[in-house]
């Protein structure tokens, strides 16, 4: 199985198509049938089978999409543009929200910092649940919600009117033509718009803590430097780079995907926004319990 | 020069339904073939089958070599570039004008200058009388002309095999006319083996070298045309007629008890034609379609094994062309009234918009 076009489900007119993908099954119609006699009605399949093969195919187009990256000639023009309106899409809501979200941090944190008389920390904690925690999820919910959106929307309108077969037929692999700029430039997006979010946020924390809370500059800055290293801001961007492959893909796979007509297409968007919601905090989980195992806190 | 395609025994499903089983034919090198069935019977998946957009679960499509249904995904990208498909509506990319649609090939397969490109775009849209129309978007004009913008870019590589899905839906009379004339034309100057699936029978009398047809999930008959014209069996001589006794149903198909009840009401003869007229020539001026050639040889071939009916009426049409072929310096005499020619004065010219 070299990747999801192979087993793509067909196209328009066959809205009883089965589920998206899984190899051809062995055909129905038995070898000694008499002509025109109905094939006998499969076997009915096992539950769950369905997810497990739509699981199968969003990893096969995942690993397609990677292989495709390297495969030449690059689709410069289509990633430039795909960046530049991915970036217009979210830089803005990503700033909005980031302010307040690291304001809401750092008073939840100030206030139960001075609880238990510990205000020298209140810096340390906010900025690292920013840095770590927020900003990526932030980061990822404007990608999927506002790019992986879009793109689905996209690619499953172009899907359901043919332009995808006619690209194929024409010997242009729509992986390798749209789907991997866009994934590329869910990628960057994310790395770049992570970094600002974490700006944003920190800037904000620190003027609700030190105007709002009455906190000391000096103790907020000195407690950061005492508790973040270099290794948090690698997980966040290593986590953003995450986010924005896997929004990028489920998007992808969802578009290309749609069930029948348009309103498949709506069922679709709806979809891969669930979808990447639910990965991305699964992910999320994960990533951050490998790296507390893994990475020694600073000053240990 | 035209590459031969092989299907043999192609099946396909979707789910429990068979769609069509062991479908095996040849598409002779170079020669004009159409594919006849009801609405339904899935020949538009057999096109698509062909070009490897569908997987069938058994059989080949042998072209150049690669198998379209089974070789690997590098092998049947590189087959497809030998294929150009026009698709029922056109499938042209909303986000681009006609010219960038029909440039597109072009673009991503050759290192062509801008300024060739413009010229063989040009050239092609002129050929399908789009004109002054390159600007457009596709959701900018009608069906008919997005139709012959998609047969634009499907020609725009040069192909070899030519695949046409409904050339006429949508189109009116005189247009389709004008599209048997471009599809004939066509193979007069490039020579590619041309496939088109239709249920209009106008372009299957007298456009195609061989015909088949699908029904009931199988090929009815696949051979030269006048083998299916003058077939007796039922399926065949209820849809050319267009009657409504016979085999085929509102339905995909009528089943006994329908079949019974008919008995007993009035004759439906349907429309009276005479579909047996002689094929479309080339426009005059351009060069004698060399399938012609390789056609009557293979023909002559394969006359003991047909029906009477169909062996006298290829030996009339084989007389007749070569009676053509010596008083070529006039006009084609035996073109049917219905179709046009480009340089026809009729008030509807190909050339004019139909948006």
């Amino acid at each position: 199985m070299t990747g999801p076009t192979e087993d793509k489900p067909d196209g328009g007119p066959s809205p009883e198509n089965g589920p998206t993908s899984g190899r051809p099954e062995p055909g129905p119609a038995a070898k000694g049938d008499a002509e025109g006699s109905r094939p006998p009605a499969l076997k009915q399949p096992l539950p769950g089978l369905g997810w497990l093969r739509q699981t199968g195919a969003l990893f096969a187009l995942a690993v397609a999409v990677l292989r495709a990256v390297f495969k030449r000639p690059f689709q410069f023009r289509e990633f430039v543009e795909q960046f530049w309106f991915i970036a217009s899409v979210t830089i803005l809501p990503a700033a909005l929200v980031s302010i307040p979200f690291g304001a809401v941090i750092a008073l939840q944190v100030g206030s139960l910092a001075s609880q238990i008389s510990a205000q020298s920390f209140t810096g340390g904690a906010s900025v690292l649940v920013n840095i770590q925690q927020a900003s990526p999820l932030i980061v990822a919910l404007l990608i999927a919600g506002a790019a992986g959106s879009a793109i689905c929307a996209d690619l499953g309108s172009r899907t359901i009117r043919e332009e995808l077969d006619a690209m194929e037929v024409m010997g242009v692999s729509p992986i390798q033509r749209l789907v991997v700029p866009r994934v590329l430039a869910t990628i960057c997006v994310a790395v770049l718009l992570n970094g600002m979010v974490s700006v944003v946020g920190t800037l904000g924390g620190y003027f609700f803590n030190v105007v709002m809370q009455d906190g000391t500059p000096g103790a907020y800055i000195a407690s950061f430097s005492a508790l973040a290293q270099l290794p948090d801001l690698y997980i966040s961007e290593i986590k953003a780079a995450l986010f924005g492959f896997i929004a990028g893909v489920v998007a992808a796979y969802r578009g290309l995907n749609p069930r029948g007509g348009p309103k498949g297409v709506g069922d679709a968007v709806n979809q891969s926004v669930v979808i990447t919601f639910l990965l991305l905090f699964l992910v999320n989980l994960v990533l951050t319990g490998i790296y507390l195992q893994l990475v020694p806190p600073k000053g240990a | 020069m035209g590459i031969e395609v092989s299907v043999e025994g192609l099946t396909k499903s979707f789910g429990s339904k068979n769609i069509w089983q062991d479908v095996s034919l040849t598409l002779p090198t170079g020669e004009v073939s159409v594919m006849l069935g009801p609405s339904g019977t899935g020949k538009t998946v057999f096109l698509k089958s062909m070009i490897g957009l569908i997987k069938p679960e058994s059989g080949r499509v042998l072209v150049d070599g690669v198998d379209m249904v089974n070789s690997s995904e590098r092998d049947v990208y590189e087959a497809r570039k030998l294929f150009g498909l026009m698709f029922q509506d056109g499938a042209l990319f909303g986000s681009m004008n006609l010219f960038d649609n029909i440039a597109f090939p072009l673009r991503e397969h050759t290192k062509k200058k801008e300024s060739e490109i413009r010229r063989i775009v040009m050239e092609r849209l002129e050929m399908v009388g789009l004109v002054g129309d390159e600007g457009k978007l596709p959701g900018e004009i009608s069906g008919g002309m997005r139709k012959r913008a998609g047969l634009a870019r499907a020609l725009v590589l040069d192909p070899q095999i030519i695949l046409c899905d409904e050339p006429d839906s949508g189109l009116d009379p005189v247009r389709t006319s004008f599209l048997s004339q471009l599809l004939i034309d066509l193979n007069a100057q490039i020579d590619a083996t041309m496939l088109i699936v239709t249920h209009n029978l106008d372009i299957a009398a007298t456009v195609p070298d061989n015909m088949g047809m699908l029904f009931r999930r199988n090929l009815v008959t696949f051979g030269p045309r006048e083998v299916l014209l003058t077939s007796e069996e039922p399926v065949v001589a209820q849809f050319l007629s267009g009657s409504k006794q016979g085999p085929i149903g509102m339905s995909e198909e009528k089943d006994a008890a329908a079949l019974a009840a008919e008995r007993g009401r009035a004759e439906d003869p349907g429309i009276e034609r005479n579909l047996l007229v002689p094929q479309l020539e080339p426009s005059p001026g351009l060069p004698e379609r060399s399938a012609v050639r390789r056609r009557q040889h293979r023909v002559e071939g394969m006359l003991d094994s047909l029906t009477p009916a169909a062996r006298s009426a290829i030996r009339s049409s084989l007389a007749a062309r070569s009676e053509t072929a010596t008083v070529a310096t006039q006009a084609a005499p035996y073109r049917p009234a219905s179709s046009g020619r480009a340089d026809d004065t009729g008030p509807t010219g190909q050339a004019g918009s139909d948006a």
